[in-house]
């Protein structure tokens, strides 16, 4: 055997020992616009039946890929059709049950999420949008695995501000619904803008229209690989922390590629994108921040975070792209607060702020996500915050989300326990200055000129 | 089918003996070997094959996960394809 192919084998069992090398999920997209019926019972037994015997295998599938390789899969996950477009068939009021359904069908084939509990109305709101969209408390109170989002804006379309500001409701109601475990239910629903169908990392994950009837889509993890990689060239121009991004990105991507076909070939399916995202966890040695502090940043936040930020995003995408077979998702870093250990020591020390976690979001996926803001924050503050994202990926052709947890009960700098790959985020201060009576305007923030590329 | 099994833990005698006496029980063909001290710490590297029909990968990580537990050391069976994709282009 060659000395070159020994190293290599010895880097691959490095990374995933040592650097924390994982694929994050592999999620599997159903279609269940087929399950529509004008008869709510009728719809969500059809809903159960198709979740159940499609994702039957999913579990077992990514446990054997798992072994063969070994390499761990953190999650298996399910995202379905918008529920809006399904529910919006029958004569029901209220679609708490379809989260029921969702909820029940995703434990019976023991996944850990299912997302798709969702309305798309970037341009206008159905009737069944609304009713979905006012369900939503409840349904993420009653419900353990259920996952929501709601898209509120595209290049295309504009910012339909009136679901701006429904938003914001919603987001106020599902914290104070949740307010013994400090608006935990917020953590998840996600509101977008530019939202894509294909997205396999929850909160956010739907099964778009356009797409297959099943499909398996994979998301990888790897800061723990970027960073070593950045700990060789210490000290060394951007053009070399560049190459070595890259290269390692190659290398985490083709994990992500391999184990996605594998997965679709043994689950008869069609195999969907590899999402390039660089997904953190709270866990030491899995952490974005770090990635950014290693470039030479003292703590992320300061001034030069957006540039570091920029470089990585980049150089992670242009890696990536040649890696796998197709390209989705998000497919940009991930900088939550509370999923990320260097992120939530800089935002527990007051160093990163709301303002300048926004100018993050201009350049990289997602947004505001896992954010805690004051328990009292009201919605038309929640709403504001929401547009001012939403703004930021209309008019640069990107997706950009909110997922904020007004943590109910608890103040500025106090720290809220989320569990799990949720992990802790400090709370931190919102603006006071009231944009009540801006978002008490409601209709439509026209599209960007550039909206119009036909 | 090709795995890489890697072995790496602190070096004392008789980790080969027992790693090739087990694979050779298993019916695992080894089909090259290569091996390196640092130090205290052995590093084994073996490509080997074996015929899916008669044997199961599971089983076989399983018995040479005790060989493993039994020399103090630390051994892998990886499908040869995680290092493929990974590697080459």
């Amino acid at each position: 055997m060659l000395t070159d192919s020994n190293a290599n084998i010895l880097e691959t069992i490095q990374m995933i020992e040592e650097d924390k090398l994982d694929i994050r999920t592999v999620t599997m997209g159903i279609s269940l616009l087929d399950c529509a019926d004008s008869d709510g019972e009728k719809a969500r037994q059809k809903i159960y039946d198709k979740i159940t015997s499609r994702a039957e295998k999913l579990v077992e599938v990514c446990a054997g890929i798992e072994a063969e390789l070994g390499i761990p899969i953190i999650n298996k996950r399910i995202s379905v059709t918008p529920i809006a477009l399904v529910a919006g068939a029958s004569s029901d009021t209220d679609y708490v049950e379809f989260a029921k359904t969702l909820d029940a069908a995703a434990k019976a084939v023991d996944v850990n999420f299912i997302g798709g509990f969702s309305a798309l109305v970037d341009k206008g709101v159905t009737p069944a949008d609304e009713i979905l969209m006012s369900s939503i408390p409840r349904a993420l109170c009653e419900t353990d695995v259920v996952c929501s989002s709601v898209n509120i804006g595209s290049s295309r379309a504009g910012i339909n501000m009136s679901a701006v500001k429904r938003m914001g409701e919603v987001i106020r109601e599902t914290a104070d619904l949740s307010a013994d475990q400090h608006g935990f239910g917020c953590s998840k629903l996600v509101v977008f803008a530019n939202a894509v169908s294909d997205n396999p990392f929850m909160a956010g994950a739907f099964h778009g229209v356009q797409e297959a009837d099943t499909v398996i889509s994979v998301g990888v993890s790897g800061p723990g690989v970027i960073k070593r990689a950045l700990e060789k060239v210490r000290g060394e121009s951007f053009d070399e922390c560049a190459e070595a991004i890259k290269k390692a990105a190659f290398k985490v991507t083709r994990m992500g590629q391999l184990v996605g076909t594998m997965a679709a070939k043994r689950l008869g399916v069609e195999f969907g994108i590899v999402d390039l995202s660089l997904a953190p966890t709270a866990e030491v040695g899995d952490s974005v921040a770090h990635v950014l502090e290693e470039m030479g940043l003292e703590t992320v936040g300061t001034h030069g975070t957006v540039a570091a930020l920029a470089l990585l995003n980049d150089a992670v995408k242009k890696g990536g792209l040649m890696a796998c077979s197709h390209v989705g998702g998000l497919s940009g870093s991930f900088i939550p607060i509370s999923e990320d250990i260097g992120m939530i020591a800089s935002a527990a020390a007051g160093k990163i702020s709301l303002d300048k976690l926004e100018a993050m979001t201009a350049i990289c996926s997602v947004g505001l996500d896992m954010v805690a803001i004051p328990g009292g924050t009201t919605a038309s503050t929640i709403s504001a915050m929401i547009a001012d994202e939403a703004a930021i990926g209309v008019m640069n052709h990107k997706t950009t989300a909110v997922r904020l947890i007004p943590a109910v009960g608890l103040e500025i700098g106090d720290m809220v326990e989320f569990g799990g790959l949720l992990g802790r985020a400090p709370v931190m201060p919102t603006h006071s200055p009231s944009a009540e009576a801006f978002i008490a305007r409601t209709g439509r923030i026209p599209s960007p000129v550039h909206g119009f590329r036909n | 089918m090709k795995i890489i099994l890697t072995v790496t833990g602190l070096d004392h005698t008789g980790i080969v003996g027992a790693v090739a006496t087990e694979l050779t029980r298993q019916d695992v063909n080894i089909e090259n070997v290569s091996q390196s001290l640092m130090d205290e710490y052995f590093t084994m590297i073996m490509q080997c094959s074996f015929d899916e029909n008669t044997q199961n990968l599971a089983d076989l990580q399983d018995a040479m996960k005790k060989v493993g537990e039994a020399q103090k050391v630390k051994v892998r069976i990886q499908s040869e394809d995680i290092f493929k994709a990974m590697h080459s282009l």
